[in-house]
């Protein structure tokens, strides 16, 4: 079934395919230039089946397939490494086993985390095997969950040869929250809010996901005055978040300057988002149906100043940082991944766009028909922190400018910010939002069934992703490069442990 | 005043202002970032603090975790009294103390690199890995530099010429200020064997949390309380007998002891405001890169002793 990915489709139109076809079909799909967007358990009649949800870069049209009820399948992963945590997720929940996967544990580690009626017993956090390299030379660094600095909880396995490192496996889970069975039978109001808490950094980002998708379920247009402060809101978060990920990178190699100014830049960007919505991290400004929050032509007057004047500063921050010729040793060459590999774990946003691969869903699937002005994919060759760092340094400038043409047209124009959403969704409707969150795409899928309340909501963030991308890129590296890797991806661990 | 009580004097001076190097490190560090930064003093408040404050030992550790800050202490507190402090010959002065000067620091570092695998922790171990590893390295480099010296105008005082006393009292200053220009390599060279001994930028982090990436904080991790303060204090000393040795070069002789007190003096402050200038300026190396920085500071000692031989 294709489908424009501005549209629902009615979940019956969906083919129910037998698994080894729906199996063919994604391969196929993959194998063709496609992305696993999303590959879940659909709860219906008589079980759980698959659903799988396929995208390709530049196209406009998304493509879903489903299955009838099954309990065991041929894993996808060996012939689609991308698959992996998307099958892990299945057994975990579903209880659905993906045989031959090569490494199937749980994702999250809930020991209770199974969603069918007779839930079976999964291993916790600490009663698992991680993968173990033997030798006498050989020696296991573990780190984590709990950390020397003020970070959220996840587990570091590394297996090391000396300085190098052979193997890392990370394991999370530490912060499941089960947002997604907090969403069942909704919508409600209060979820909006929730989605801004599933990663906070990302506030802006999921509460746009979670209302694009409510908006496409219930086949409602947002005005475009809301379209407008919607993007002010991801450009903003994008700033503040780029901005402190440069100053992070040029504090773990040791570089004071950027280290310090970014780190009160990134303030100063959070600050005009609270000038806006009243929260430095963006709660309350989207909900579904448009915004919470209007400017006017006074406030509009004053974001665009500050906006200047953080733009000069973090600009001559960053040229600081890349004109210093220790960070630039220190940051080339580190944390290598192939663009090849890239594509196979499909990564997504800064990580994969550092790698060469011009994954960007502003420009994939944009939410509105606003001009996008100058910009475009910002994309590196070099796949490592220093293409990672540079791909941060272009995309602020395009947000920059990004932010200023909407300021501008916001403070020259008046209109609706909402357009209120109807009461009941229509039944039986199947809908995918992605959104370019500042950490890459962001993508939730909701199925609504004959009552019109959610059936089934799924929410993948970069991170769930991308995780996989920093294993990769420890691989044959330095462990003492683990900080500055870890940093140039700065994933989050809420948005993966949901 | 005899040479005697004017050593006492700056020997005092010495272990009273140790702690003051790395606040002015982190003074200078704060005014590049353009912050007003922790108080001058705070390792005093620091030291005083751990003092008073009780301990944790982990229970995989034995008496070997207590005996490397006793003995890092001792040992930087005895390698300290082997220099002529401002050019004044040091009262155990002997033919040779100059090995003693090294090893005893060496020991030190070893009773702290036992203390880190005493714990057991993988963290510790890498640490003490790589501290050995660098340390091992720039040996060579130190001792390169203090035969440069040695080569140099020996034959005055045959007494203690081969001693501390005798190739930094005040001889190379005089000699360097006569045309020897170089001599003044050796000061280069020193100043990056100090960052690579105290753990500065651009080979160790002292302020960084990631206990993957340190070389020496990662050592003393399991330490706390008063076992901790003897660790600072210990390396507040080391940290000032490294920023004494370009001293001892740079500072000609004085007629007056006091002067050249002062010269000192200023010198060892100069030092520690140049580690902050250099910790500001420029990122971490990586750490396969840490040989290579001191294999040039190796070339450089090399040179300057070939040149101190062709004259």
């Amino acid at each position: 079934m294709v489908f424009d990915y501005e549209q629902s489709v009615a979940l019956a139109d969906v083919p129910v395919l037998p698994v080894e076809d729906l199996r063919r079909d994604v391969l196929e799909q993959i194998r063709g230039g496609g992305r696993l967007l999303a590959l879940f358990g659909l709860p219906g009649d008589g079980g759980t089946g698959l659903c799988a949800i396929v995208a390709h870069s530049g196209e406009r049209f998304l493509r879903a397939m489903r299955t009838a009820p099954l309990t065991r399948y041929v894993s996808l992963t060996p012939d689609c490494p991308q698959a992996h945590l998307f099958e892990r997720e299945l057994w975990e929940q579903w209880d659905i086993r993906p045989e031959g996967h090569p490494w199937l544990k749980p994702v999250r580690f809930v020991p209770h985390g199974c969603l069918t009626a007779t839930p079976g017993e999964r291993p916790g956090p600490a009663q698992l095997t991680h993968y173990r390299v033997d030798g006498e030379e050989v020696h296991e660094v573990a780190v984590g969950p709990v950390h020397a600095g003020v970070i959220e909880p996840g587990h570091f396995r590394f297996q090391c040869y000396g300085e190098n490192v052979m193997h890392l496996e990370i394991s999370l889970g530490f912060q499941h929250r089960d947002v997604e069975r907090r969403l069942l039978s909704g919508p409600h109001p209060v979820h909006a809010r929730l989605m801004e808490c599933v990663a906070g950094d990302t506030s802006i980002g999921h509460a746009t996901a979670h209302a694009t998708l409510l908006e496409r379920l219930a086949g409602v247009t947002v005005p475009e005055r809301a379209n407008r402060l919607r993007r002010l809101g991801l450009e903003l978060e994008r700033l503040a978040n780029h901005t402190g990920d440069l100053g992070a990178i040029a504090g773990d190699t040791g570089f004071l300057p950027t280290s310090a100014w970014n780190g009160r830049i990134r303030g100063d960007f959070l600050n005009l988002t609270a000038e806006v919505c009243g929260n430095r991290f963006g709660r309350n400004w989207v909900c579904p149906g448009g915004v919470s929050v209007d400017v006017d032509a006074e406030l509009c007057a004053r974001l665009f100043d500050r906006l200047r004047h953080c733009w000069r500063d973090v600009r001559e921050a960053v040229k600081v940082m890349f004109a210093s010729a220790s960070v630039m040793d220190r940051l080339e060459e580190t944390g290598e991944i192939s663009a090849e590999t890239a594509r196979t774990l499909g990564l997504v946003g800064v990580a994969a766009r550092a790698c060469g691969l011009a994954r960007d869903a502003r420009f994939d699937a944009p939410l509105s028909c606003l001009p996008l002005c100058e910009t475009q994919i910002r994309v590196e060759k070099g796949g490592d922190v220093l293409s990672r760092a540079r791909v941060r340094s272009r995309e602020l400038a395009d947000s920059v400018d990004l932010a200023c043409t909407d300021i501008q047209a916001l403070s020259h124009s008046e209109g609706a910010i909402c357009q209120p959403l109807p009461d009941r969704l229509p039944a039986g409707r199947l809908a995918v939002a992605q959104v370019e969150g500042w950490r890459g795409e962001i993508c939730h899928v909701g199925i609504t069934d004959a009552q019109g309340r959610l059936a089934c909501y799924k929410i993948y963030d970069p991170s769930f992703h991308n995780w996989a991308g920093l294993e990769a890129a420890l691989r044959g590296q330095q462990i003492s490069d683990f900080p500055l890797c870890n940093k140039s991806f700065n994933l989050s661990y809420c948005g993966h442990d949901l | 005043m005899s040479p005697l009580t004017a050593y006492l004097v700056q020997f005092v001076l010495a272990l009273l202002l140790a702690p003051l190097l790395p606040g002015i490190i982190n003074r200078v560090k704060a005014k590049f970032a353009g912050r007003h930064g922790k108080p001058l003093l705070q390792l005093y408040f620091d030291i005083f603090k751990l003092l008073r404050k009780g301990e944790v030992v982990s229970r995989s550790a034995s008496f070997v975790l207590s005996l490397g800050p006793a003995v890092s202490l001792a040992t930087a507190l005895c390698a300290l009294a082997l220099l002529p402090l401002g050019g004044v010959t040091s009262p155990l002065a002997f033919q040779g103390d100059f090995l003693l000067a090294a090893y005893l620091l060496g020991l030190g570092r070893f009773a702290v690199i036992l203390a880190a695998l005493d714990t057991g922790s993988s963290f510790e171990g890498m640490g003490a890995s790589r501290e050995a590893t660098f340390s091992a390295l720039a040996e060579p480099v130190l001792f390169s530099c203090l035969l440069a010296l040695a080569c140099v105008g020996g034959a005055l005082d045959l007494e203690t010429h081969l001693s501390l006393s005798g190739m930094l009292g005040g001889r190379p200053g005089t000699e360097w200020l006569l045309g020897r220009s170089e001599l003044l390599f050796v000061p280069v060279v020193l100043f990056v064997l100090l960052l690579v001994e105290n753990c500065r930028i651009p080979v160790d982090d002292p302020n960084t949390h990631l206990e993957l990436t340190m070389i020496h904080e990662v050592m003393i991790l399991d330490h706390s309380g008063p076992n901790l303060a003897y660790i600072l204090y210990g390396s507040a000393l080391k940290l000032w007998f490294f920023a004494a040795l370009p001293a001892g070069i740079l500072v000609p002789d004085f007629p007056a002891w006091w002067a050249q007190a002062l010269c000192w003096l200023a010198t060892i402050l100069l030092m520690a405001v140049l580690v902050g200038v250099v910790e500001s300026v420029m990122a971490r190396l990586r750490m396969y890169s840490v040989p290579r920085l001191l294999g040039g500071a190796g070339v450089l000692a090399a040179l300057a002793l070939i040149l101190t031989q062709i004259r």
